[in-house]
């Protein structure tokens, strides 16, 4: 039972702000150690060629420099990886992306250790390269690895697709693709690695999943799982970004630190995290949709293409959540869809806030405005004909056994913007005047957590200490989504006790037991599930201690405003202390460890169907825009975003997870792309990749839905991933609107059509 | 490489030190003074993160070399912290939600704080534009606007001195 209610569903003061807002809290670069080196990486030279020798000996003589290492140097496995082991931290064999370190240098200064790398001679044997995921499975195409460069297929199936065709008065195909995109944290990757006395190695750094990147530590250093401690510095922003690109940092300081005994700093550039750093897959996507007269969708055939770059990471899963998803928040009673995800040698691609959901969001979305134009229908007309309602079935084949708020998003949104009257309004206005007006909706439907990808599970602990201070520690990690503060006012609620009593401890992997990652969206409903029970296991003890002093059964109490009560009478009570003290005494253990493991759930890969996920999330945006038809340039002037997130369980958090996720969004439609030319990153820098500023992003209006869900805690579900995942299409939705120009590729970047040239950035503040 | 005498004063404190002509700002105040609340992003101008007051205006110290700061008054995030407590634009940052990873936290709070000095009572587009230099990848930079905007508002007043 909810002890104090009132502490969920408010917004408390963030636990973890106070030392940000100073200019105290300590991130990864902030770490100093006595006798540190610092570390610099050889990059390949070439995107695909053979390396035939690596020549250390002048860099070694430089003065100042204390280790080189090459692949020859790496104490266990060569690589790592969540599925397929690819992922070299130095490479030996080959280079397969520019990204990739031929070797890697320890020096008493950053300065030198650059001029070190300046002396490495590597003599490669360059090889043909492959850049265009398109061709990655022509029989002439390159291989980038010795398998093959098929990573993964998936697929859905549904129904009888040829019977879904014949039924239709109409078939509309339609052709989409997205860019590649940096997830841009503001802090680049860093970290610090040293060798314990007991032979422990320690990362300290700007780590995201903890877990994953201490079992990648293990198996390139030979280090049992119990000597490699990961150790989350504060984390200067993330989205998915800082995962599979830390293991490579870790290892490759791990093993400077091993040659030379001595602390090592690697941290990146910004210039270095564009090249190295993973990115969000870009898709190629082809549609057909069988369609009736009435509006009805009787079919949907999808193939996509997704560039994996050159190594796998996590693209069996991004590409799995797109498979669930493809055809999005819609009735389709026949469906066949087919993922390809491929190696390329461009920079390999991974997990980015959305996980496979913006590329498809954008394709499904724009295409139902499409299909709605051609049947002469309005866009919200012909969606509400088709989305899914309470114990409707996906695509996948699952029965939706709880509340489906999709048409629930569709209504807040399209009444708090106007949509009707501005969808009418605009069109007539726009012929009189020079810049253009446009409004454009999307929804999507979003499976919460890990889902059938993976065995989902996570655990706490809560501790009591006598002096009525607690502390709460888990294995996921604060990144500024609120994770901290979200726990403690579960801890608080339950243990009846204020928020400032709570003390969340270190993210560390010696201190806590393997959680999972930090990823898909599931803290709050996984590790909130996990807190909720450590701390109802601890209290429990508190009860037992008292029932026994009040003489009244455990079940009789509550705990509330410091104190154990009696539920029905509360004038009979022990303070929080006391009960406490009386634990104690008796010998009780104020510590308890909760694990949650999600509800069942599976996917059959032969067969394309399954219960993909426990429960879902909906959403919809509505995006208004303003277009200069001269230049091409897309003002975002306003969003509305609903969200259901089952109960808000922080609606401050909520809304900052919201404005976020459509500021990014709004990056990925108008202005972000990570340019590669044969293998080459052009946007090498925050000047040549743009991401929104102050400036670009308009008034977001977040609206909070909450429908109660059994599987979360007090209800709550998830929100951190389809505030990204939606505005692109709504802005393209809107330009359509605003000028007839239906631009099907990301990012919609008018000033290309319009003035043949990309957007020259408005010089920014010198001084 | 020649060392050069340099006469600065940060945070209200004077200090004298024998620089490298190339060193930059951003790291005389990180490596030499040990201020790490001032960040690097970028390195080149285009982030923010590393914004400091210098004789008044925000600027970006990634971009100044320390050489050039000769007599002339710098303010970090440090030195607008008060002995107890936050000044206004920091309590309201932490009020209204206005930091998640905080990592452009301590710039936004600086370019913030050299557009109240000169303008105590922007409108929202003057916020913005303020801030521009400053970019934020975690919060859509609402309730960023919104701490501002209390601030100037007179709202955040009673909390402490600016
Ligand atoms: S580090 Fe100075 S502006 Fe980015
Ligand atoms: S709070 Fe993370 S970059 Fe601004």
């Amino acid at each position: 039972m909810n002890q104090n209610p009132e502490i969920i569903g408010t917004s408390p003061k963030r636990v973890d702000v106070r030392e940000k807002v100073t200019g105290a809290a300590r991130y990864g670069s902030d770490l100093k150690m006595e006798g540190m080196l610092y570390a610099k990486v050889k990059h390949a030279e070439y995107p695909h060629a053979k390396i035939l020798s690596v020549k250390t000996g002048r860099a070694k003589k430089l003065k100042g420099v204390a280790a080189v290492a090459t692949a020859a140097d790496v104490p266990g496995n060569p690589a790592f990886g969540a599925i397929i082991i690819d992922n070299q931290p130095i490479a030996g064999d080959k280079v397969r992306y520019l990204g990739d370190a031929v070797a890697v240098v320890a020096a008493e200064t950053e300065a030198i250790a650059e001029k070190a790398v300046s002396l490495i001679k590597v003599k490669y044997k360059e090889l043909p390269g492959l850049f265009d995921p398109r061709d990655a499975l022509k029989p002439d195409a390159p291989l980038i690895h010795e398998d093959g460069n098929l990573i993964v297929h998936h697929k859905t199936r549904r129904g009888d697709i040829e019977a879904g065709f014949a039924a239709a008065d109409r078939v509309i195909e339609r052709s989409y693709s997205v860019q590649r995109v940096d997830h841009a944290y503001i802090e680049p990757e860093v970290v610090v690695a040293y060798f314990e006395p007991d032979g422990t190695l320690v990362v300290k750094g700007s780590h995201q999943s903890i877990f994953n990147i201490r079992s990648a530590v293990s198996g390139v250093m030979g280090l049992p799982l119990s000597k490699v401690r990961i150790v989350q510095a504060s984390l200067g922003g993330s989205f998915g970004g800082k995962d599979d690109v830390m293991s490579v940092l870790s290892c490759r300081a791990g093993i400077l630190a091993q040659q030379t005994g001595r602390p090592v700093m690697l941290s990146n550039s910004r210039e270095d995290s564009l090249i190295e750093s993973y990115k969000r897959h870009p898709y190629f996507m082809d549609y057909k949709v069988g369609v009736k007269n009435d509006g009805t969708i009787t079919a949907m055939e999808i193939k996509m293409v997704a560039d994996g770059g050159a190594y796998a990471s996590m693209t069996q899963f991004v590409t799995w959540r797109s498979v669930v998803h493809a055809t999005g928040p819609y009735r389709v009673p026949h469906v066949k869809t087919d993922v390809y995800g491929v190696y390329t040698n461009n920079t390999y691609t991974g997990a980015f806030r959305g996980f496979g959901s913006p590329q498809i969001t954008f394709a499904y979305e724009s295409l139902m405005d499409e299909i709605a134009e051609e049947l002469g229908m309005e866009p919200l007309e012909f969606r509400r004909i088709n989305i899914l309602h309470d114990n409707d079935i996906t695509a996948t084949g699952q029965i939706l056994d709880h509340t489906v708020s999709v048409g629930q998003a569709l209504d807040v949104t399209t009444s708090a913007s106007g949509w009707e009257e501005k969808r009418a309004r605009f069109p007539k206005e726009n012929s009189g005047r020079i810049m253009k007006r446009g409004i454009g909706l999307a929804c999507s439907y979003r499976g919460v957590a890990l889902g059938a990808e993976g065995v989902d599970a996570t655990g706490a602990t809560v501790r009591i200490h006598s002096d009525g201070s607690v502390d709460v520690a888990t294995g996921l990690v604060e990144m500024g989504q609120g994770l901290k503060t979200i726990f403690s006012q579960i801890v608080a609620a339950e243990l009846g006790i204020p928020i400032d009593k709570i003390q969340y401890r270190p993210t560390d992997t010696s201190l806590i037991v393997d959680g999972g990652p930090t990823v898909a969206s599931r803290s709050t409903i996984m590790g909130g599930s996990a807190v909720k029970k450590a701390a109802i296991g601890v209290r429990e003890r508190l009860f037992q201690a008292v029932s026994e002093k009040l003489d009244v059964a455990p079940e009789d109490l509550i705990a509330a405003d410091e104190k154990i009560m009696l539920k029905n009478d509360p004038s009979r009570s022990v303070a929080f202390l006391e009960a406490i003290a009386l634990a104690l005494e008796t010998g009780l253990n104020l510590s308890c460890f909760g694990w949650h493991l999600s509800p069942p759930i599976w996917w059959d890969e032969e067969a394309g169907k399954g219960d993909a996920y426990f429960t879902y999330v909906y959403a919809c945006q509505i995006a208004e825009v303003e277009v200069d038809p001269e230049t091409g340039k897309v003002n975002v002037v306003e969003v509305w975003a609903a969200h259901d997130v089952g109960k808000a369980i922080n609606p401050d958090t909520v809304r900052g997870q919201i404005y976020g996720g459509v500021a990014t969004a709004i990056g990925y439609g108008l202005l972000e792309d990570v340019e590669m030319v044969d293998g080459v990153t052009k946007t090498m820098n925050m000047d040549e990749y743009l991401i929104p500023t102050a400036m670009d992003v308009g008034k977001i209006n977040a609206i909070i839905l909450e429908n109660y869900d059994k599987y979360g805690p007090y209800g709550a579900k998830s929100i951190a991933e389809p505030t990204a995942e939606l505005c692109a299409p709504a802005i393209a939705n809107a330009v359509y609107h605003a000028t007839g120009k239906r631009i099907r590729d990301l990012p919609l970047n008018l000033e290309r059509i319009v003035l043949g040239h990309k957007l020259i950035k408005k010089k920014r503040r010198v001084r | 490489m020649k060392k050069l005498k340099l006469n600065i004063t940060v945070n209200g404190q004077k200090h004298t030190l024998k620089i490298d002509p190339n060193l930059r700002l951003l790291d005389l105040l990180r490596e030499n003074l040990h201020l790490t609340g001032t960040k690097e992003g970028c390195g080149i101008g285009e982030c923010g993160a590393c914004t400091v007051i210098l004789d008044g205006r925000a600027v970006n110290s990634c971009l100044i070399l320390a050489g050039q700061c000769e007599g002339r008054e710098i303010t970090t995030i440090e030195g607008v912290t008060p002995e107890d407590g936050l000044s206004p634009l920091q309590q309201s940052f932490l009020d209204n939600g206005a930091v998640q990873c905080g990592f452009c936290t301590p710039g936004m709070i600086l370019s913030a704080r050299a557009l109240l000095d000169h303008n105590p009572t922007p409108t929202e587009a003057e916020i913005r534009e303020a801030i521009s230099g400053n970019l934020c990848r975690c919060t859509g930079y609402t309730q960023i606007v919104e701490a501002i905007q209390a601030v100037a508002d007179g709202r955040e007043e009673q909390q402490g001195s600016l």
